[in-house]
């Protein structure tokens, strides 16, 4: 498995359907738990969701995908996760290199203080974009559903956007520098309903051409967006203080929406709990 | 089976490179600013190292209680320095902090951002980049040319003053940004219940501030202590004990000012002494005004 | 318990005369010392001008243009001093601000580890604490002696250069200018650490989700968002190295003969004055005055700058 090459991984269907492996993921900020024992397989070009109650680690986790939670002092992953079969977290790999192959889109949206274009060739010319840089802005914000209201301000602040449009906009960077994987941390969280919807929509053109790992709050998104749905659970551990996030069920949304194989899943997409 | 993957963007392995320009420049800047770190923190070691060896060696129980020697000869002290420094500090200490949390109490209390407050507020930014030498010049021209104390000149009351000059900004941008960090409830909660708003301020937001207000003071002092400028030509010097807050007075800074350019080795021990004594009395200051606003955070 | 306490269980219920009274005047003592500030500032200005008449009168704008110091023969002109005191902050200035933004961001970003990042950021906060007198006396005896042999070296080598062109004979412009430094690194390098530290976490993450380098983080997300606030520190540090006194004045050489040279003896306003105003008297008072109002021009001049700077750059967030 450490010998990668891109040709050995499609020896079988099964294999190369596979994009990101967790195996057995711990993690913990300084000598806090936060989750454990993750087992997942994410699937290559569809969309996952992470669903659960708060603090059960749903975030966390997704940070590790592409290595985010380095920025967090303290924090620290056992086990591994395998990006098309080579581990993140060994010793030789690129942080640098790993972010830009599996994007990022944040709670809140975070644009540069910088013009709309700029927002988006930045990340571009930083991962070596040689082509029209024009071409590439358009069809960015094209992709986010955003080209039209952003076209004639192509030179104004990327702050001065609306939230939805600023998110919008936070997304088309992401696919700017054309990642393998998009990872959203509850992207709508902080957005009205049209908004919402207009992300939601554009998702499912974007997962065309992109996998992507969706950390939601609002079962209703999972149920709308995602193939695949992990429920994260809080539990509480005999061996430590307090309450540790484990994966509870992982399976394809609507078996996990209609006929769950655990209690606690059943109880929480009811709404009988969290 | 990847469509993105033949894009625009060379495609490379996730594995570390550390010969790729990006990593490079990485290193190098890392270097750099941990260069200029370095850099930064080696002065301090230094001045503290050498204050320590040539300063600490002299102290003995006769240099800190006597008088410093007449040029030319051995031995002596810095006593009335060391007594000198406490009072001109205390002085302006006495000055600066109630000026200087009324002041504070004004403009977090009671000015509603009008031309009035704003005028204080860049006032006190102003008074804060003077020059601290110009301070001394002020008071020389206002206390000590005028004899406006029993027609004595040069008094310890005028350093006092000059020192208090240069504490009251740094006074009023603390209380000011003390009182601000009072939650608003905690006021409101006082009004509500029919306290006057001296009760409220006096007896509610200005204890719950107390912490940082007193960090800012303790800074401040311990900054005055240590400031020569505003005192050569207001405090000017003494070789004697202290004769009351009319007369001219010692203290250490101006010692050490003073008999760092005599040529006399005795002279010069005693700048390093004093010096010692300075740095470890500000320091202490210093670390005791941090642990104090630590206390009050944990 | 009944809700109907009875009137006479509550004896304040109206405020007596001395109660509102003394409301009101803790409202004005407060207004009375705040006001002390605005007066302050009048009499340091007043004492200033009015102390500079004579010479203003007497000398003119020449008193900014000529260098010929002259007690004895009652001439002034202060481009010695004037000319020390902008270049000694000026190129303190030029080493600070590299060696301080660079203490900062190491100081900030998780280099090292946070023990030891906050024990540097201490130790560097504890150099400010430093009395400036104490490190004149560090520097008379062990900077310049320990320099000389180098400025001897900038001399031989690189003496046709006007600003090398003298032999080190010790107190000098160079040793003033390091010592300067030391002195306003720790407030560069502290504003800055506020700055960077003040700049949102989302922009950071942003960064480095779209795959930059730690760097390439730092120089083009993180410090543009946090220039307003590098440059206002910069522009304060500007005003203290200038306005500076007692460091310098034990080690600049009080030298009033002007020369383009660093490694000669040179003067700063604040150094003249600190080593004339007590024993001057007649014409010579009023020159100092005249000098000192300079200082404060100049110091205003980089008070105003800074916040129209800091106006000019700040950037917008939501």
């Amino acid at each position: 498995m450490t010998s990668y090459s891109p040709s050995s991984t499609a020896s079988t269907t099964n294999q190369s359907d596979i994009c990101l492996s967790l195996e057995n993921v711990g993690i913990s900020y300084g000598s806090n738990e936060a989750v454990r024992n993750v087992f997942m397989d994410i699937p290559r070009g569809q969309v996952t969701a992470f669903i659960g109650p708060s603090g059960c680690g749903k975030s966390t986790v997704l940070r590790a995908l592409n290595r985010m939670n380095d920025l967090i002092e303290g924090c620290t992953l056992k086990g591994r996760v395998l990006f098309d079969g080579q581990d993140l977290y060994a010793r030789n790999v690129d942080p640098v290199e790993v972010r830009r192959r599996i994007g990022m889109v944040f709670q809140k949206p975070n644009p540069f203080p910088k013009s709309i274009y700029e927002n988006i060739a930045f990340g571009a010319r930083i991962n070596g974009y040689k082509g029209d840089m024009d071409e590439l802005v358009e069809r960015s914000l094209r992709k986010a559903a955003i080209w039209d209201e952003t076209k004639d301000k192509l030179k104004e602040s990327g702050c001065a956007l609306s939230g939805g449009q600023q998110q919008r906009l936070c997304i088309a960077r992401t696919v700017a520098v054309e990642p393998e994987v998009i990872l959203m941390d509850e992207p709508c969280s902080a957005l009205d309903p049209i908004s919402t919807l207009k992300i939601e929509e554009m998702m499912h053109e974007l997962k065309k051409s992109y996998t992507i790992v969706i950390v939601t709050h609002n079962m209703q998104q999972a149920v709308r967006v995602s193939d695949m749905t992990g429920f994260f659970n809080v539990q509480s551990k005999a061996d430590v203080e307090g309450k540790v996030g484990c994966l509870e069920e992982f399976a394809p949304t609507e078996q996990i929406f209609n006929a769950p194989s655990q209690q606690a899943t059943q109880d929480y997409v009811s709404g009988r709990f969290g | 089976m990847n469509g993105t993957s033949a894009g625009a963007f060379q495609r490379s392995s996730l594995t570390f490179r550390p010969q790729l320009a990006r990593n490079r420049w990485n290193a190098v800047f890392t270097g750099l600013a941990g260069l200029a770190t370095a850099t930064a923190v080696l002065p301090l070691v230094l001045v503290l190292v050498y204050v320590l060896i040539k300063g600490g060696s002299l102290i003995s129980f006769s240099l800190l209680t006597q008088l410093p020697p007449a040029p030319g000869l051995e031995g002596g002290g810095i006593g009335n320095a060391i007594v000198g420094t406490l009072l001109v500090t205390a002085i302006a200490a006495l000055i600066a902090i109630p000026v200087g949390v009324g002041g504070g109490i004004y403009l977090a209390e009671y000015s509603s951002n009008g031309s009035f407050a704003s005028f204080v507020r860049f006032g006190t930014n102003v008074l804060a980049g003077v020059p601290s030498i110009i301070c001394g010049v002020f008071v020389y021209g206002l206390i000590v040319s005028t004899r406006i104390f029993f027609g004595q000149s040069y008094s310890a009351m005028a350093g006092g003053i000059a020192l208090a000059v240069l504490m009251i900004p740094t006074v009023i941008k603390t209380t000011d940004e003390g009182l601000k960090l009072v939650p608003q409830d905690l006021r409101l909660g006082a009004l509500g219940v029919g306290a006057t708003k001296m009760v409220t301020i006096t007896q509610i937001t200005l204890p719950a501030a107390f912490s940082p207000i007193a960090t800012g003071i303790m800074l401040g002092i311990a900054r005055a202590a240590g400031e020569t400028a505003p005192l050569i030509f207001t405090a000017l010097f003494s070789p004697f004990w202290p004769e009351g807050v009319f007369n001219p007075i010692a203290t250490m800074s101006v010692l050490i000012y003073n008999f760092a350019i005599m040529p006399y080795q005795a002279q010069i021990s005693l700048a390093w002494a004093a010096s010692f004594v300075l740095v470890l009395m500000i320091l202490a200051a210093n670390i005791l005004a941090r642990w104090l606003s630590h206390l009050a955070r944990a | 318990m009944s809700l109907d306490s009875g009137p006479d269980l509550f004896t304040l219920r109206r405020r007596p005369a001395s109660d509102k009274l003394a409301d009101r005047s803790f409202r004005w003592l407060s207004v009375a010392l705040a006001s002390l500030v605005g007066l302050v500032l009048l009499g340091i200005l007043l004492t200033v001008i009015s102390g500079s008449r004579p010479a203003i009168a007497a000398y003119g704008l020449a008193f900014l243009t000529t260098s010929n110091w002259d007690p004895v023969g009652d001439q002034y002109g202060a481009l010695t001093a004037i000319y020390g005191t902008i270049v000694t902050s000026a190129l303190s200035l030029l080493i600070a601000v590299p060696l301080g933004v660079g203490t900062a961001i190491f100081l900030t970003e998780n280099i090292i580890p946070a023990k030891l990042r906050n024990t540097f950021a201490l130790m560097v906060e504890l150099l400010a604490a430093i009395p400036s007198v104490v490190l004149g006396l560090w520097a008379i005896f062990v900077l310049e002696p320990f320099l000389r042999p180098f400025l001897g070296f900038l001399y031989t080598s690189l003496g046709w250069l006007p600003i090398f062109s003298t032999d080190p004979q010790g107190p000098g412009m160079a040793p003033a200018i390091l010592i300067l430094v030391v002195m306003i690194l720790p407030i560069i390098t502290a504003i800055a650490r506020d700055s960077l530290m003040q700049v949102p976490p989302e922009l950071r993450q942003a960064a480095y989700g779209i795959g930059t380098t730690r760097w390439g983080a730092i120089l083009q997300v993180i410090l543009p968002a946090a220039v307003s606030g590098i440059a206002g520190g910069v522009m304060l540090a500007l005003g203290r190295a200038m306005g500076e006194t007692m460091a310098v004045t034990m080690i600049i050489g009080n030298s009033n003969n002007f020369s383009w040279s660093l490694l000669a003896p040179g003067n700063t306003i604040s150094s003249m004055l600190a080593n004339q105003f007590g024993e001057a008297d007649g014409n010579q008072v009023s020159a100092l005055m005249y000098a000192a109002l300079v200082l404060m021009v100049l110091t205003l001049l980089v008070n105003v700058l800074a916040q129209w700077v800091v106006r000019r750059l700040s950037l917008k967030y939501t």
